[in-house]
């Protein structure tokens, strides 16, 4: 590193200036994605020659959320939840089953390989292995300027200053763009990578796991290089990750998965502090916490049982009922509906609430119009305010899980 | 080398007063085309029955090497092991493979990080783990292996483990995986277990899982375990020493919660400001340690981590960069060690890093 010259007097202030704090929340953004109802199924073929399709693993499955303009989202959850097909889906690597994605006026769900071409543009990607998302047959120069090439953007001729000024700005020395992949060790490569993404000044990116493989000192490198950079382009990012702290840092509104569902959004605050879904509370509270052993004593742990279930073959009613400790006959009878229950926060769930004050009766059955057993109740007259349940965007009214009544903010 | 001790002896003695794993002045050295490269550099620790070690570092520190030793599983033709390792009084380093193969498995397990790896695919988790099992007790039948073996995957809550125990190693899931593992570990009851990353692939949930399991485990068997990680979550959860390694060396060395508390070495600092943390303040700041670990081929002079280190400007002269600080006690009789010049540490975390990395634990302190 070049900075290693430099010997004023106070190394450690100049170097922690450089360093972010958390990203914070912009409440009036635009939404730059609109994403609803998304579906992924992939079929699963018998085996033999006639390769019928025997079902399908429903990999995402109704899920709608917004990222707004500069701001980022947090995508996460456990391994095979769907998170990363979500990102796959958004940079339509693959094309989903049905759903929307609204961005910049255009649905790229529907869209054709000639009219995506131009969107590519505008919605990029960082790869999680730097190991094995960059060709090792290819120069770092023609890695990072293949995109000015494939969308003809700037002659020929003026590919490599474009390149080398990348370079520059991910803190790479511009003078290796005819270097190969393997003399740069994993965090510059990553870097690479994050220079390829940002050729065609995109103003979304999906970055996947963009810093699990690399080493705890070199992530947070990576971290602020992407929070340097979303402030400098005013980028928008989807960002994928299985680490609960490395998200709460980045991200200042978070979505949890779980089988191919959003189980729980909100703010960064709401959703740390106050997470009303048995999932999140049990994610949370496995994560190792440096500080709390280092003042003795340890979290209470939530304990999941068993495995995640089989997305081919998913629970009926609520996904999670299997491992939730709170699962009545309601759960697995009727699906919750990803329920606005404050200013910034969703949560599926039919008890809903804080961590050991979950509610005895299910807080969903006024709106659903059924029973604490889950069956249809036909004495119930409450309207169902469906605009509430539905929708990517937050209203401006909820529903409160304490007084179980709609109210508006 | 040292000369290679009595190695015949079968049944160890340990005294009360000697802990059961003492590494003296370990170094582990590997000839290449380039030149030797020292991975480990004279590494010393001790731990005793039913305590666990905690090893920190990135990825070519050591760590995973000086583990290795321990277990014996550096060829003598491609490594050069130096100093002293003492697994219940018997020596280690030289001794030779027929006495080592005795204590491995049987003394000192390992578990591996990547368990699809380690399990052998072609055979049933069963078969592997009664293999380990015969091993080690010849006079045992088959019969008795196979129950020892649907015991242990109980053990470590395998749900029916009578079942299971048919299966091969790509029907079981990751953190399944990684229980049959530790149950292969675990089988003969050795007095030291080493876990190398036992949870660096899983997901959370998992890992907590597997973390609590150990630990119940360890209660259980009064065992030693050195438990080999980069996250100081893990370590803060897991083990009543932590030592920090660097290019080969240990930098600092001390009891958990002394070291995440008062840490006094600007590495285990950089280490600590560069994970954020699920509870922290949200205007602590990431601070990475700039640079890269340096290349062992050609390691700087002075302290190894002088080119990244935030704080060598508060160090009179260019002791850093000529001298390599010795590790010695923070004060006279304490038993946290540090690798650094800086004359009071103490005072420069609680004045300057911890304002940046976690604003709201100024106050206490």
């Amino acid at each position: 590193m070049s900075d290693e010259t430099t010997s004023p007097d106070d190394l450690f202030h100049e170097m922690a200036e450089q360093g972010h704090t958390a990203a914070k929340l912009d409440p009036r953004a635009k939404p730059v994605l609109t994403v609803e109802d998304l579906r992924m199924y992939f079929p699963v073929k018998a085996p033999g020659l006639v390769r019928r399709t025997v079902g399908h693993v429903q990999a995402v499955d109704g899920i709608s959320f917004q990222v707004p303009e500069g701001g980022s989202l947090g995508l996460v959850g456990e391994s095979g939840c769907g998170k990363s097909t979500t990102g796959r889906l958004i940079t339509r690597l693959y094309k989903p089953t049905s759903g929307s994605m609204q961005f910049g006026g255009r649905d790229l769900a529907t869209l054709s390989k000639r009219e995506l071409k131009p969107v590519r543009r505008d919605v990029q990607m960082i790869f999680q292995d730097p190991y094995t998302s960059l060709n090792p047959r290819h120069t770092v120069g023609s890695i990072v300027g293949a995109p000015l090439a494939v969308h003809d953007i700037v002659p020929k001729n003026q590919i490599m200053p474009r390149v080398k000024e990348l370079l520059e700005v991910v803190g790479l020395n511009p003078e290796h763009y005819n270097r190969y992949p393997n003399e740069f060790s994993g965090g510059q490569r990553q870097r690479i990578g994050i220079a390829r993404a940002l050729t065609l000044n995109p103003r979304l990116l999906v970055a996947d796991e963009p810093v699990s493989a690399l080493d705890v000192s070199i992530q947070a490198q990576v971290i602020n290089l992407l929070q340097d950079l979303q402030k400098e382009f005013d980028i928008a990012f989807l960002f994928i990750a299985h680490d609960l702290a490395v998200v709460r840092h980045f991200c200042p509104e978070i979505a949890v998965m779980y089988l191919g569902k959003i189980v729980e959004i909100a703010d960064r605050e709401t959703l740390y502090a106050t997470p009303h879904h048995p999932y999140t509370q049990a994610l949370l509270s496995a994560v190792p916490d440096v500080k709390q052993a280092a003042v003795g004593g340890r979290r209470e742990r939530i304990m999941l049982q068993g495995d995640v279930p089989s997305p081919v073959n998913p629970p009926s009613g609520c996904r999670f009922r299997t491992r939730c400790h709170l699962a009545q006959d309601i759960c697995a009878k009727v699906e919750p509906p990803l329920l606005q229950i404050g200013p910034r926060h969703k949560v599926a769930c039919h008890f809903a609430g804080e961590l050991g004050k979950a509610p005895e009766r299910p807080v969903t059955t006024g709106l659903l119009g059924v029973d604490d057993r889950g069956n249809p109740d036909a004495s119930s007259t409450e309207p169902v305010d469906v605009e509430l349940m539905t929708g990517s965007g937050y209203e401006d009214r909820w529903f409160d899980v304490g007084s179980r009544t709609v109210v508006s903010g | 080398m040292t000369a290679t001790p009595s190695v015949e002896r079968s049944g160890t003695t340990v005294s009360d007063s000697d802990p059961f794993l003492v590494v003296e002045d370990l170094s582990v050295e590997f000839p290449t085309p380039d030149g030797p490269v020292r991975a480990v550099n004279g590494v010393s620790y001790t731990l005793e029955l039913g305590k666990t070690l905690g090893i920190v570092g990135e990825s070519g520190s050591g760590k995973s090497v000086s583990s290795m030793a321990v277990l014996g599983l550096h060829d003598p033709k491609r490594s050069t092991v130096a100093g002293s390792i003492r697994v219940g009084g018997q020596e280690i380093v030289g001794m030779a493979e027929p006495g080592m193969r005795k204590l491995r498995g049987n003394q000192v397990a390992m578990i591996f990080q990547d368990a699809l790896a380690a399990l052998h695919p072609f055979y049933r988790v069963g078969a592997q783990l009664a293999e380990a099992y015969l091993v080690h007790h010849p006079k045992a039948s088959k019969r008795d292996a196979r129950r020892r073996a649907i015991e242990m995957l109980d053990r470590v809550g395998i749900p029916q483990p009578d079942g299971r125990v048919d299966d091969f190693p790509h029907q079981f899931s990751g953190g399944m995986r990684q229980r049959a593992m530790i149950a292969m570990g675990l089988i003969n009851d050795p007095s030291l277990l080493i876990a190398d990353e036992p949870t660096t692939a899983l997901d959370v949930t998992v890992q907590a899982q597997i973390l609590d399991l150990l630990q119940d485990l360890q209660r259980e068997f009064n065992s030693a375990v050195v438990i080999i990680t980069h996250d100081l979550g893990v370590i803060a959860e897991m083990a009543d020493d932590v030592l920090v390694m660097y290019a080969g060396r240990a930098v600092e060395y001390g009891a958990t919660k002394q070291m995440l508390t008062r840490p006094a070495m600007p590495y285990t600092w950089g280490l600590l400001s560069s994970v954020p943390d699920v509870q922290a303040d949200t205007d602590a700041r990431l601070i990475p340690i700039p640079g890269n670990p340096p290349s062992l081929l050609d390691p700087p002079p002075g302290c190894s981590f002088n080119p990244r280190c935030a704080h060598r400007d508060k160090v009179p002269g260019d002791l850093c960069r000529t001298t390599l600080p010795e590790l010695l006690p923070l004060a006279a009789g304490s038993k946290h060690l540090k690798r650094c010049h800086l004359a009071d540490p103490e005072a420069v975390y609680q004045s300057e890093v911890l304002p940046e990395i976690a604003p709201d634990l100024v106050e206490e302190a």
